[in-house]
């Protein structure tokens, strides 16, 4: 079964983890006492701090779970960097950053719910965003679980099953030896290494399909072979934006890659409870701005490459991906030589047969190679290339490693594999301390006030995490599954926590009882709105179609609000609440303010 | 321009471009604005943290 896996691969794979470790245990003692940690904090380079932010910011789901999405839908998911270095760098660290870590010092908050909890005076807020984190953040470990496991099922021909229970096994064990301890040094290494990877995968990439400009030109040519499902949606092309309107599902995909994508974690990485808390582990704000140069280069080399390359992964298929075989049943466009084939396998006999229920489209190569009788006439046979989603087995999660495997060299597949376990280990540490931390910290010691005293807690969680996320990542295997949960998460965190994050720093304004309300609404619009309107997770859970007698939405007649994702409803809601109560609700106390605001605006 | 048609994408092409060039030049222009003297109220915190750490 692991036959494929080099003894060279197995000591490249050992020496790295052990390096991992070895950096993770010296940052660890690095920082013995407070003292030292401040002194070291000055030495803690802009570059570690940035990289530590970026490595967990981006992980497997973005450059497996969203490249494949920019395989099957296109380029126009470059909004979504956009987004990621417009919101998820320059505004997050020039904007947000500096007053999140003053305040977080001020009012000694060591994680999110806490600076929430303390800036509002209200228990109840840190117990509720802890228990919010603790319950949803196993969903995105498992998207991130999910995008190295079908990397390492697709390099080593292993079964996903096998691939998920190794990764699953090296992430377990990091995580307990130490890898929740002094991560910035090894966030730093694996952000390197992430960034090695990706920028030779970009380089080799447009080698491969002939540079820049001739990659993109043939990207723009295969557009007629989009799905005929994808294009009644509005999927018009892999280098043009879906159809963009509003009351038929032709506009579907827009809505998905923009309202979904886009919006929902372009947005949400603001409110991100694992990434703000590192916004307070620098010494000043001249070392955020300094992070700021390598965060936007980091990012851009992340999802920049990773939906670009995707994209562009059809562009190489078409043209250099394995041949198939079948018969022409539709021309698509005869001057480029565009078709949809029925595949055909040759019988024992030595004639031709078709492949039932297996059609593909294709950009056509060579003269026919035989003939076959179908639907009663002579019909020739001909070869052709098709389109990445077929080449993935119809799974876009399948794309990047199908791409990968197929058309880069097997060292690059090596370096690929330490890349996506960098960009795996080090989100999946930061979101099992958060993990641990929500329901240590932020639930037990609140509700039980035994301040200090919940390491069991904390690893009992940590593990019920763990074990959750390997839980969904064994079941959850649809087409799109890891760009959807992380859409979920990022969403929900958006819609219930950013307006009263936005209002902690910048609104003294805004009242207790506003945030708890804008909390309360942001959450449960979100979750009706997943269990009951967006289609294709109400299909999932399957209560709406209990409650509808089989429809898949409570809208599925509406055309358009089925898809529409819960962030554009539940936020502008959300936010609404929070100015309109904090109007009617007594302001809080100005000794409170006074403490909290102390420094932040300088 | 760059082989790609629609403005749509070429738009979120170069703004993926430029946001980062953005980053850059606003990192090299405040790279020694925003030092701070370390306050007691950082130590606290980094002391605490010390603890949040361990206690994991």
């Amino acid at each position: 079964m692991l036959a494929d896996i080099s003894l060279e691969q197995i000591i490249v794979v050992l020496a790295y983890l052990l390096l991992v470790v070895y950096l993770g245990l010296l940052g660890y003692w690095r920082t013995k006492n407070a003292t030292d940690y401040l002194i070291a904090g000055r030495q803690i380079h802009p570059f570690v701090m940035a990289m530590s932010y970026g490595a967990t910011f981006i992980s497997t789901s973005a450059i497996v779970g969203f490249g494949g999405v920019a395989g099957l839908f296109g380029m126009s998911v470059l909004w979504l960097t956009f987004l990621n270095i417009f919101v998820g760098i320059f505004i997050a660290f020039v904007v947000f950053a500096p007053r999140a870590r003053r305040m977080g010092h001020i009012l000694d908050a060591h994680t999110f719910p806490e600076l929430l909890g303390r800036r509002y005076e209200s228990r109840f807020i840190q117990v509720a965003s802890g228990l919010i984190i603790f319950l949803f953040i196993p969903l995105y470990a498992a998207a991130v679980l999910i995008g190295g496991s079908v990397f390492v099922a697709s390099q080593f021909d292993i079964s996903y099953t096998t691939a998920l229970l190794v990764f699953s096994v090296i992430v377990a064990a990091y995580v307990v030896v130490g890898g929740l301890k002094g991560v910035m040094y090894t966030d730093a290494l694996q952000g390197t290494i992430m960034f090695v990877g990706m920028f030779l995968l970009l380089i080799f990439t447009y080698v491969k399909v002939g540079g820049l400009t001739t990659g993109h030109q043939k990207l723009t040519a295969l557009a007629p072979l989009v799905p005929p499902n994808l294009q009644a949606i509005g999927h018009r092309g892999w280098t043009a934006m879906p159809l963009f309107g509003w009351g038929d599902t032709k506009y579907n995909l827009w809505w998905t890659v923009i309202g979904t994508i886009t919006l929902g974690v372009g947005i949400g990485v603001l409110a991100q409870p694992q990434l703000v808390v590192r916004f307070m582990t620098v010494k000043s704000r001249r070392e955020l701005n300094r992070a700021v140069v390598v965060g936007g280069i980091f990012i851009l080399i992340m999802t920049g490459v990773a939906f670009t390359v995707g994209a562009l992964s059809n562009a190489y298929f078409a043209e250099q991906g394995p041949l198939m075989t079948g018969r022409i049943v539709k021309v698509l466009d005869a001057e480029k030589n565009l078709a949809v084939l029925q595949l055909v396998k040759q019988n024992n006999a030595g004639g031709w047969e078709d492949v039932a229920g297996k059609t593909a489209p294709v950009k056509l190569y060579g003269e026919s190679i035989g003939q076959m009788e179908a639907d009663g006439k002579p019909t020739e046979i001909r070869q052709g290339r098709s389109i990445a989603i077929v080449y993935a087995k119809g799974t876009a999660d399948e794309i990047i490693p199908t791409f990968i495997k197929s058309a880069m060299p097997s060292w690059f597949g090596l370096l690929f594999l330490l890349t996506l376990l960098s960009a795996a280990m080090s989100t999946l540490s930061s979101q099992f301390h958060t993990v641990g931390t929500s329901i240590g910290r932020d639930v037990y010691e609140q509700i039980t006030g035994q301040h200090g005293k919940s390491t069991n807690i904390n690893r009992i969680g940590i593990i019920l995490g763990i074990i959750y996320a390997v839980v969904i990542s064994y079941y959850a295997r649809e087409s799109t599954f890891i760009a959807r949960a992380t859409s979920i998460f990022f969403g929900l965190c958006a819609s219930a926590f950013l307006p009263m994050f936005i209002g902690a720093l910048y609104f003294p304004r805004m009242t207790r009882t506003a945030a708890i309300a804008s909390m309360i609404v942001g959450f449960v619009i979100t979750a009706f709105w997943l269990v009951f309107i967006k289609a294709q997770e109400a299909q999932t859970i399957g209560l709406v179609q209990k409650v509808t007698g089989g429809k898949t939405s409570l809208l599925a007649d509406v055309p358009n609000w089925p898809v529409v994702d819960p962030i554009l409803v539940a936020l502008p809601i959300s936010i609404l609440t929070a100015i309109v109560i904090s109007f009617f609700t007594q302001p809080p106390s100005k000794e409170h303010l006074d403490r909290c605001f102390r420094g932040v605006s300088s | 321009m760059l082989g790609i048609e629609d403005k749509g994408v070429l738009l979120a092409y170069l703004l993926c471009i430029g946001s980062s060039i953005l980053c850059v030049l606003y990192g090299l222009f405040a790279r020694n604005k925003g030092d701070e003297p370390v306050k007691p109220e950082d130590l606290k915190w980094v002391s605490e943290e010390k603890k949040v750490e361990e206690n994991l």
